[in-house]
């Protein structure tokens, strides 16, 4: 029977690891949805930066402000439009109609975009726009090539390019090591991608932290009953677990006159 | 006058008079007599029972706030995930009891597959439990269809059109199946109207069915012996002990330890890593756009990895009407497993090695067509569904025989610990 388990589990663990598809390297970030100040950051940034093409129309401004701890008098002043209540929903003017003849496509609702997508996802895509003069908006982008979406962020990242140069060998996404010093192994690559020095406003570090605020609001708000979900699911476990005791006590008593 | 004599008193036996209760609640609970070598393989009975009730409540919940429409329906779950008081609780229950339903029904029959529960008397409560679980896969595929996002729509369009497959009649039955070209708003008010009220009505009565065939014979237990053969002066089978209260505060030690792990999954993976809730269904059906990798969900892999392993015509009759008809055999095979048992015992433990490496095979096959039916395929993996495929049939196919020539070993007279 043990044997039986073994096989299972280990054909199980092998599709785990063959459902990860090709593709360009996602990095890697954890979500903090405890992190109201990252989760402001991010909401002010998807504000001034994406909101006049993406909507968020399953969303509440009113539900926002809350969890993320914003009043609401300053939640209408600074992020609510002027022709909208704080207790609307966060779509926009912008008709799809236009936007796809524009764009190709209409730019998507935004609200779920993390959970279908992954936050890692999100976030190297963010990144990885670069200079593509091929491309009727310019710019061309890593994760998702042809994208139809403009480098909005480019004032803030700088103009990236991508530049022939000395490289780390990755193999799976892993940097490969010389096995003495312990240093990288490099050699020279295309494709890399490089910002254009003195054309960004943000330093690469800043950049990163804007998407990564970006990406942990967008995370939020795909799953806003989340933190409520984790609080509550302890109780109800150590609940469960305790109700458990009892009811094997109960069991074990009743079943005294058994043999 | 004309009332019924009972013990009972006060407003029971006011109500005995007319009802017979006591009779009902002794036959079923107080006086069924279970055998008393239960071991964990029949806690899963019970928890399917208990899965349907949450089901159903759940159900009725979202119901309440949900909007069968396609121009609503996709927006209408976020409106319960959001702004719905503990509508993502009450989503997430019924989206992952749909996961749990099938994983306990599944343990379940493999339990009624190892000590032979199916076989005589017990013809009527196995094909019973088929019928659930056959409309089960039903009501689970309609419901998936309701949240209205792309693996909901896409998931609907390759499954009805299987129905195109068959000859002559085929184009219009899908048709008529979807009350359109192609999957839409008709037919998402159907399947909601099958889903909510017409499939459940018939599950619940199915499911009286299945317990009161169950006890008319008796349960069956590790042993496969009949506890019947064995009774002391009274009548009571020595070997069995009451279902109320032995079994019933038995179970609700098992219901402790399946919520755990059922919450566990609520409260913190309620996506499952895109098992339960797939990531694609996060986006609003578009019926212009064809996702890369359609997948159905994990409880219908082993039957549609063997859809896909017919890859050859036969007959004059094209590939994916042969695996329509295996993937329909595959079910239907279940339904006649009570006669192709010959073996003189029912338990697994008293049955030949024969028996044994057989269902060894069967288990690894099922769960291997499971997996590598949620996989696009490739030509190693059609091999591989293809013999997963064959040994799911010979396990059926064969088994009139291995069970018959093998040896068998001596059966106890009375149940084992």
């Amino acid at each position: 029977m043990k044997l039986v388990w073994t096989l299972v589990f280990s054909l199980v663990s092998s599709v785990a690891v063959a459902a990860g598809g090709p593709g360009y390297p996602l990095e890697h970030i954890e979500p903090d949805y405890e992190d109201k100040a990252s989760l402001q950051r991010g909401l002010a940034t998807y504000t001034h930066y994406c909101m006049g093409c993406h909507s968020l129309s399953y969303q509440r401004y009113e539900r926002t402000a809350t969890d993320l701890g914003i009043d609401p008098d300053v939640m209408v002043e600074a992020i609510v439009p002027s022709d909208k209540k704080i207790g609307d929903l966060g779509t926009i003017a912008m008709p799809s109609k236009g936007a796809a003849e524009w764009f190709g496509a209409p730019p998507p609702d935004l609200t779920l975009v993390a959970r279908k997508r992954s936050p890692d996802w999100v976030y190297t895509y963010l990144k990885t726009f670069y200079v593509d003069p091929s491309r009727p908006l310019g710019v061309n982008n890593k994760v998702f090539p042809k994208v139809g979406m403009p480098h909005v962020l480019e004032p803030l990242q700088g103009v990236q390019r991508t530049v022939c140069k000395e490289a780390p060998i990755r193999v799976n996404g892993t940097v490969q090591t010389d096995s003495i010093s312990g240093q990288p192994l490099t050699e020279n690559q295309c494709g890399i991608l490089e910002v254009v020095e003195g054309t960004g406003k943000l330093t690469a570090a800043g950049y990163d932290q804007l998407i990564y605020d970006l990406v942990n609001f967008l995370e939020y708000v795909g799953e806003p009953s989340k933190a409520k979900a984790h609080d509550m699911g302890i109780y109800v476990l150590l609940f469960i677990m305790l109700f458990f005791v009892f009811a094997y006590l109960l069991k074990r008593e009743y079943w005294k006159d058994v043999h | 006058m004309g009332l019924r004599k009972t013990e009972a008193t006060g407003l029971v036996g006011w109500i005995d008079q007319r009802l017979s209760i006591m009779d009902a609640w002794n036959n079923h609970l107080a006086q069924y007599w279970a055998p008393k070598n239960f071991n964990v393989w029949y806690f899963f009975g019970s928890l399917a029972l208990l899965v349907l009730v949450n089901q159903i409540l759940t159900g009725i919940w979202l119901t309440m706030s949900y909007e069968p429409s396609a121009e609503g329906a996709f927006a209408s779950v976020e409106y319960i995930m959001r702004d719905v008081e503990m509508g993502w609780l009450i989503r997430y229950m019924h989206s992952t009891g749909a996961s749990a339903f099938f994983v306990v029904v599944y343990l379940h029959m493999l339990r009624g597959i190892m000590y032979g529960s199916y076989q005589k008397p017990r013809e009527l409560i196995w094909i019973f439990g088929m019928a659930i679980y056959l409309l089960l896969m039903a009501e689970a595929f309609m419901g998936y269809l309701l949240p209205w996002g792309q693996m909901s729509y896409w998931g609907a369009q390759v499954i009805v059109s299987l129905f195109s497959a068959i000859p002559v009649i085929g184009a219009d039955l899908a048709q008529w199946v979807r009350g359109d070209y192609l999957i839409s708003g008709i037919t998402l008010n159907r399947f909601f109207a099958l889903h909510v009220i017409a499939l459940p009505l018939v599950i619940a009565g199915l499911v009286v069915l299945h317990i009161l065939a169950l006890h008319e014979v008796g349960s069956n237990n590790p042993d496969g012996i009949d506890i019947k053969d064995n009774k002391d002066a009274n009548g009571k089978p020595i070997d069995g002990i009451a279902f109320h209260p032995y079994y019933t505060v038995k179970d609700i030690a098992g219901v402790a330890v399946f919520l755990f792990v059922f919450c566990v999954v609520i409260f913190f993976f309620p996506e499952m890593g895109g098992y339960f809730l797939e990531h694609a269904n996060f986006e609003p059906a578009n019926p212009l756009k064809t996702p890369e990798h359609i997948a159905p969900v994990w409880y219908f892999t082993p039957f549609y990895a063997m859809l896909r392993a017919i890859t050859f015509p036969m007959f004059g009759l094209d590939a994916k009407f042969w695996g329509v008809v295996v993937m329909g055999a595959a079910i239907a095979i279940l339904f006649v497993l009570p006669w192709l048992d010959r073996s003189p015992v029912r338990s697994i433990r008293y049955k030949g090695n024969l028996s044994k490496i057989m269902l060894v095979l069967f288990a690894i096959a099922f769960v291997m067509l499971g997996i590598l039916g949620a996989l696009p395929s490739t030509p190693t993996r059609t091999a591989l569904a293809q013999l997963g495929t064959a040994i799911y049939f010979l396990f059926f196919l064969a088994m009139p025989w291995y069970t018959r020539w093998e040896s068998t070993k001596p059966v106890p007279e009375r149940v084992t610990k």
